[in-house]
């Protein structure tokens, strides 16, 4: 296995802390800081386009990561993780508009909302669970889609919800530059709650849930409470994720939180990694960057005057929704472990080399 | 030491799948501090009272009383909190978590931080608590012996180290009552004298009162304080090592009578 330790030679630990560290080297650790200071310079550089996408792989990896929990980690299956986005989005509008509470308090509590909403819905996964947990969880996400369409009072109904910038310290974070900020920091923090909570007990027993649920109950784990705070917290993620997508945007509308959308973040998981923390944030980078790559392709082919241009970006559309059907049926042949085993395999790769293994 | 203290006591508990009758109207009591070996033939309901115990099956009738308190209605998980752990014949494994993780997961009922305090690793006790049961967590995987594999995933282990593996993370539950289900079956000699010594160590360093179901006669009466009996769900004969290896029923039932020497060797 390539789980083995990827340590450099001498690197001995002496205490239990040393041994339990995220990141398992004092360079990975210095280079992940410095990715994320340079990352912090980089509105003073970087085109508005860059940091559109940045910030969509931001909202939409603290998703992804959530339903990586639920399938990944605990072995749930959700087809309602979009509406559950969705129900973020509409509920940290609503939560500021409505109470006249700041924006950068309703994101959280727009974030605990769902959870409520999502261990809700999460009910029948006490009981059932594969094909039929996938079915009552579509059901949810009918069932809050349609709640959008009617809910007046809650979403504007089919005007959809206006949604105030996020503002701190009498400052708007209404532009791309400025929300990057807060995309960033969301980012990491709901990314470092998620490794943490992975180390620590309740994840563990989200695992050993999803590994042998019989002997998981044997060892003091409560199969029911873990099933349910499983969808909880990956409610909890998806409400945050899209309470900030509502915020970036500044108006909420219901139809984007189809099937599609749930659909696409299972995209995200199984092409980075299930059960996998960075592989739910490699796995969104994938998907945000697919489209755009494919229209840079398309422009290339075009300029070529090979084929004709035209025709290609007409039916742009329809290539994109087929490259993220590919791609899924590739990985799920090629490399089912996604992403980030792909990347330990290429670590171990450079380690070892000129040997295979 | 037997009838003093009893421990766990176990009341004409019966068990039926549909028409196919389990266990009928078994009684024993284990001691404070025994070991207590549960021997019989394939299908004569061992597991399925090993179950009934740990909380897998509920009996129709009967109780099961552990520290004079009853047991019948408790789930699996309140059990094990109480002091009960077990490992089973079959392996149980996390088979995609590393054997620490595994062992730790046995600890689950003795930590306290959860899906609030636990990410808030570093400023709330959670890293500290982490690290304190990481501690005795690593005095099990020294008396097991298992220290070189502490980081492998337990799925890719040996048949014996992933039993012993599953030794540790019932250990690690620091349960009163240890219910082990045929911990030395698929073992060669070496590993099975291992296993031995690793259990009466359990019983008399750890002071856990263990309950075993094992075939192999030879460990069964080298180890046991006391042995029941079981054969077509109902309780033939309980007692001494020396007294069931002389009893007409068990040789009958499950010893066979022609093998009484090959017993005598092992």
């Amino acid at each position: 296995m390539i789980t083995l330790s990827m340590r450099p030679c001498g690197d001995f630990r002496t205490t239990y802390k040393a041994d339990t560290r995220i990141f398992e080297t004092r360079f990975i650790l210095l280079l992940t800081i410095m990715t994320v200071v340079a990352l912090c310079f980089a509105p003073l550089f970087l085109d508005a386009y860059y940091l559109t996408l940045f910030i969509q792989v931001s909202y939409l990896g603290i998703a992804a990561l959530g339903l990586n929990i639920l399938v990944g980690f605990t072995g749930q299956i959700s087809l309602g993780h979009g509406a559950f986005f969705g129900f973020g989005a509409f509920a940290s509008a609503w939560i500021s508009n409505s109470f006249a509470i700041p924006v950068w308090l309703s994101i959280p509590l727009a974030g605990v909302l769902t959870m409520a909403v999502g261990m809700m819905f999460g009910l029948p996964a006490a009981r059932i669970k594969g094909l039929y947990l996938a079915i009552a969880t579509l059901s949810a996400q009918f069932i809050i889609e349609d709640f959008f369409a009617r809910a007046d009072w809650f979403s504007g109904g089919s005007y959809g919800a206006a949604a105030d910038p996020v503002s701190l310290f009498g400052m708007d974070f209404d532009s791309d530059q400025s929300f990057f900020y807060i995309a960033l920091f969301a980012l990491v923090f709901m990314y470092l709650w998620g490794t943490n909570l992975m180390r620590s007990r309740d994840g563990r027993a989200f695992v050993a849930v999803r590994d042998h649920y019989l002997s998981a109950e044997i060892m003091g784990i409560n199969l029911t409470w873990y099933r349910l705070l499983s969808f909880g917290v990956s409610s909890f993620y998806a409400g945050i994720g899209g309470a900030l997508y509502g915020h970036y945007l500044g108006f909420v509308s219901a139809e984007g939180f189809t099937l599609m959308m749930s659909v696409q973040f299972l995209a995200m998981i199984i092409i980075g990694g299930l059960g996998s923390v960075q592989g739910a944030l490699l796995g969104t980078i994938f998907i945000v960057l697919l489209p755009e790559v494919l229209e840079a392709t398309v422009s290339l082919i075009g300029s070529t005057g090979l084929m004709d241009a035209g025709t290609l970006v007409e039916n742009l559309a329809y290539f994109k929704e087929m490259a993220v059907g590919l791609v899924i049926i590739l990985f799920l042949i090629f490399e089912p472990d996604g992403l980030a085993h792909r990347w330990k395999q290429i670590k171990s790769y450079w380690k070892f080399y000129p040997f295979a293994y | 030491m037997s009838q003093k203290d009893p421990f766990l006591v176990i009341e004409n508990v019966s068990l039926a799948f549909g028409g196919v009758k389990a266990l009928t109207d078994v009684s024993f009591s284990v001691n404070k501090g025994e070991v207590f070996s549960i021997i019989g033939p394939n299908g004569a309901g061992k597991t399925s009272m090993l179950n009934c115990i740990s909380g897998r099956y509920h009996p129709g009738n009967g109780s099961i009383r552990f520290k004079d308190k009853e047991l019948i209605n408790l789930k699996p998980n309140e059990r094990s909190v109480l002091g009960v752990g077990r490992t089973f014949q079959n392996l149980a494994l996390f088979g995609h978590m590393s054997v620490l993780d595994n062992i730790m997961v046995g600890r689950h009922h003795l930590l306290d931080n959860n899906f609030a305090t636990g990410p808030l690793y570093w400023f709330s006790s959670a890293q500290k608590e982490e690290l304190n049961h990481r501690r005795e967590v690593e005095d099990i995987i020294d008396f097991l012996e298992i220290s070189h594999i502490r980081k492998k995933q337990a799925g890719t282990l040996s048949y014996g180290l992933r039993k012993r593996v599953e030794l540790a993370r019932a250990i690690a539950l620091k349960p009163d009552l240890i219910l082990l289900d045929e911990p030395m079956a698929g073992m060669n000699q070496e590993e099975k004298e291992d296993m031995s010594r690793f259990i009466l160590d359990l019983n008399e360093e750890f002071g856990m009162t263990v309950v075993m179901i094992e075939h192999d006669m030879g460990v069964v009466m080298g180890i046991s304080n006391r042995v029941m009996v079981l054969d077509f769900g109902r309780k033939i004969a309980e007692g001494l090592p020396d007294e069931i290896m002389a009893n007409e029923h068990v040789k009958k039932a499950y010893l066979g009578e022609e093998d009484e020497l090959l017993m005598e060797e092992a």
